[in-house]
């Protein structure tokens, strides 16, 4: 099922090309504007870097966050994988995994090019990557617990930042200092290992919550 | 084997009003039961509840596998009818293909469904529920935005689905025409 | 009485109701009695703290407020399961009524914090551990309060914000630990709370004492919001009439 359901919105997804763009399209432009806002030593630049570069991320995943089950609401398909797929939360995973693809994978590969346009040190790009490759899937994850609570709701987009920001804090900070303490030389196996806990827990729980929220959502609908 | 839907002393109250209260009902193998009753009499909960789709209400639901066709037909717009169609077969059912030609929309089977009429994409949720053995289909006005012809093809494969065996539940205005039994909710 | 018999009991609103009449009033004259005795010993007969003079005082509000703003949002995860697993009717009118009171006990905390901050770190304001992890609590309770109101069915609202209590649960040890571990990397260890000189005992007794005080306004509180719920959910009931009748001619 999560097969069949990758496969499905993967072609929506390749379908609305210019909405699948949009969160690289917000990182780059923000990063851009903070950029050429600052203004000043490069070399202070480097230091905020990590932080703008993380920050971002986090907002452009919230951006595609809400619209993950909107359109799916709207047309019904929802209550139809709430019916017939065996089991849902395996169809959910599938959805998450390729909203995933485009705000996290698709990140974690460009976000270095925004990191230098920021100044970032080049040895600090792989701690970067990889922090955001092990964070970002507890983002969507946890992410798609709050878009399904909030789906179909007035003012959706505040109220889901509402939601989420407290729960994104960890991956934030473990993301931010995994990437400075690089840069002071310190290792950071620490940070990646929890990053990596938290998507691992958030993988386990995060599909079977999104449903039970989903089922409350389409109740409304 | 137990009737495809069993509901026994079903009471739901939404925003406040009560839509409906000890309201039984038994739908046997090769039945066919339409529910009656004005805009706002609970006819689409109803259908929801049975579906499992509506969880805010007390008494007892049992449902065989099932389908429902709500106002929303659960076409995605991006999509071709296969596409949309394609997750959901199973064995015992229809293949995407034949369930499309069955409806009528064999020709266009490859063409986003984005670009058909309020009709055509109606057909192309009733071709879901050819897909896939479930007894129990759940059908919300099934005849809203079909023309005289995807109106007879409702009732024909309405009809042929309970000669084999299925059940349906159906909430329309207008009489579906092949039904054995009725329930007004206003009665209830 | 089994286990069992007694989960279902609590789960109902009508034997709650009639069940906590005298643990209401129990509860709110110890509230009165330890926070009074508390307050009264610890600001006016605790000895002043050898570096902070008088200012340390204000932990006889902080540390309860504190200490409730996060025993109440586990008091809401818990009612979260309750009321996810079991359905139980109780639970939803507990998530219902206590988000303000967790909210109001955390904006005192972060409040008396910096108020205690001004005078002894030299300002109102530090992203420190303890500091974030609080505000982050007041957004979780923010969250459960707005999500409340954007749900018009009151059924679907409560489960949602039980399924988002859980989650919360689950997540504050993860972000209590990351933001602390996160600021005494960065920051230094300047104006760590934890590290001040363990207290004597004739300045943690009185604390203690209004800890305890705190918890019993919470339960009281709690209490009386849930009976007031109860009434206001119910007002047609035989039993409600026949109480109300009590009431007045008793």
């Amino acid at each position: 099922m999560f097969a069949v359901q990758f496969r499905r919105d993967w072609l929506c997804l390749m379908r609305s090309r210019d909405e699948a763009v949009n969160p690289l399209v917000f990182l780059f432009l923000a990063t851009t504007l903070f950029a050429i806002a600052f203004g000043g030593d490069p070399r202070q630049l480097a230091e905020l870097a990590p932080a703008i570069v993380w920050a971002l991320v986090l907002l452009a995943n919230l951006l595609s966050l809400e619209a993950l089950f909107r359109r799916d609401l709207e047309d019904g398909t929802l209550e139809q994988l709430l019916l017939l797929a065996e089991p849902p939360f395996a169809a959910v995973l599938g959805k998450v995994a390729v909203q995933w693809c485009v705000s996290g994978a698709a990140m974690a590969v460009l976000a270095p090019v925004a990191a230098l346009l920021l100044n970032l040190p080049a040895a600090a790009l792989p701690a970067l990557m990889l922090g955001l490759l092990l964070g970002t899937p507890a983002l969507s994850l946890i992410g798609a617990v709050g878009a399904a609570l909030t789906v179909g709701l007035r003012g959706g987009g505040v109220l889901l930042a509402l939601l989420l920001l407290p729960l994104h804090l960890p991956v934030l900070v473990f993301g931010v200092s995994a990437v400075l303490d690089t840069m002071a030389g310190v290792g950071a196996a620490a940070q990646f290992y929890w990053l990596a806990a938290i998507s691992a827990a958030a993988l386990t729980l995060a599909p079977f919550a999104a449903t039970a929220a989903l089922r409350i959502s389409v109740e409304q609908s | 084997m137990p009737p495809p839907l069993t509901m026994t002393d079903l009471d739901c109250t939404r925003g406040g009003r009560r839509l409906f209260g000890g309201f039984d009902l038994t739908l046997d193998a090769g039945g066919c039961t339409e529910v009656r009753g004005a805009n706002g009499s609970g006819k689409s909960t109803l259908l929801r509840i049975a579906a499992g789709l509506f969880a805010d209400f007390s008494g007892a639901v049992e449902a065989a596998p099932r389908h429902y066709l709500g106002h929303r037909n659960g076409v995605s717009a991006l999509l071709s009818p296969l596409e949309n169609l394609k997750p959901h077969e199973r064995p015992g059912g229809d293949s995407a293909r034949e369930a499309l030609i069955r409806t009528g929309l064999g020709d266009v089977v490859d063409v986003p469904c984005g670009q058909f009429s309020q009709g055509q994409q109606r057909r192309v949720g009733l071709a879901r529920l050819l897909l896939g053995d479930r007894p129990l289909w759940l059908l919300d006005e099934p005849l809203a935005a079909l023309d005289a012809d995807g109106q007879r093809l409702v009732r024909e494969l309405v009809e042929v689905h309970c000669r084999g065996g299925g059940a349906v539940l159906c909430a329309t205005h207008q009489p579906l025409g092949c039904s054995a039994s009725e329930v007004n909710l206003m009665d209830h | 009485m089994t286990l069992k018999q007694f989960w279902h009991r609590l789960g109902s609103p009508k034997w709650f109701f009639h069940m906590s009449g005298p643990w209401q009033g129990a509860f709110a004259v110890l509230a009165v009695l330890l926070l009074l005795t508390g307050m009264t010993w610890g600001l006016a007969f605790a000895p002043p703290d050898y570096q902070q003079g008088n200012s340390f005082r204000i932990i006889y509000v902080h540390v309860p407020a504190a200490v409730l703003a996060q025993s109440v949002y586990l008091t809401l995860g818990v009612a979260g399961v309750l009321l996810l697993v079991w359905r139980m009717k109780m639970a939803q009118l507990v998530l219902e009524n206590l988000v303000g009171f967790g909210a109001w006990m955390t904006a005192l905390a972060l409040f008396t914090g910096a108020v205690w901050g001004k005078p002894t770190w030299g300002t109102w304001w530090v992203f420190d551990g303890r500091t974030t992890s609080t505000l982050v609590l007041l957004f979780l309770y923010f969250g459960l309060y707005a999500l409340r109101q954007a749900i018009p069915s009151r059924e679907a609202a409560g489960r949602a914000c039980a399924l988002l209590a859980v989650v919360g649960v689950i997540n504050i040890p993860v972000i209590k630990y990351s933001v602390e571990w996160w600021t005494t990397l960065h920051q230094g260890a300047t104006f760590k709370l934890t590290e001040a000189p363990a207290m004597p005992a004739s300045m943690w007794a009185p604390l203690l004492v209004n800890v305890l005080g705190a918890y019993c306004l919470f339960a009281a509180n709690l209490i009386a919001k849930l009976r007031t719920a109860i009434l206001r959910q119910e007002p047609g009931a035989a039993w409600v009439r026949d109480w109300a009748a009590g009431e007045v001619r008793p």
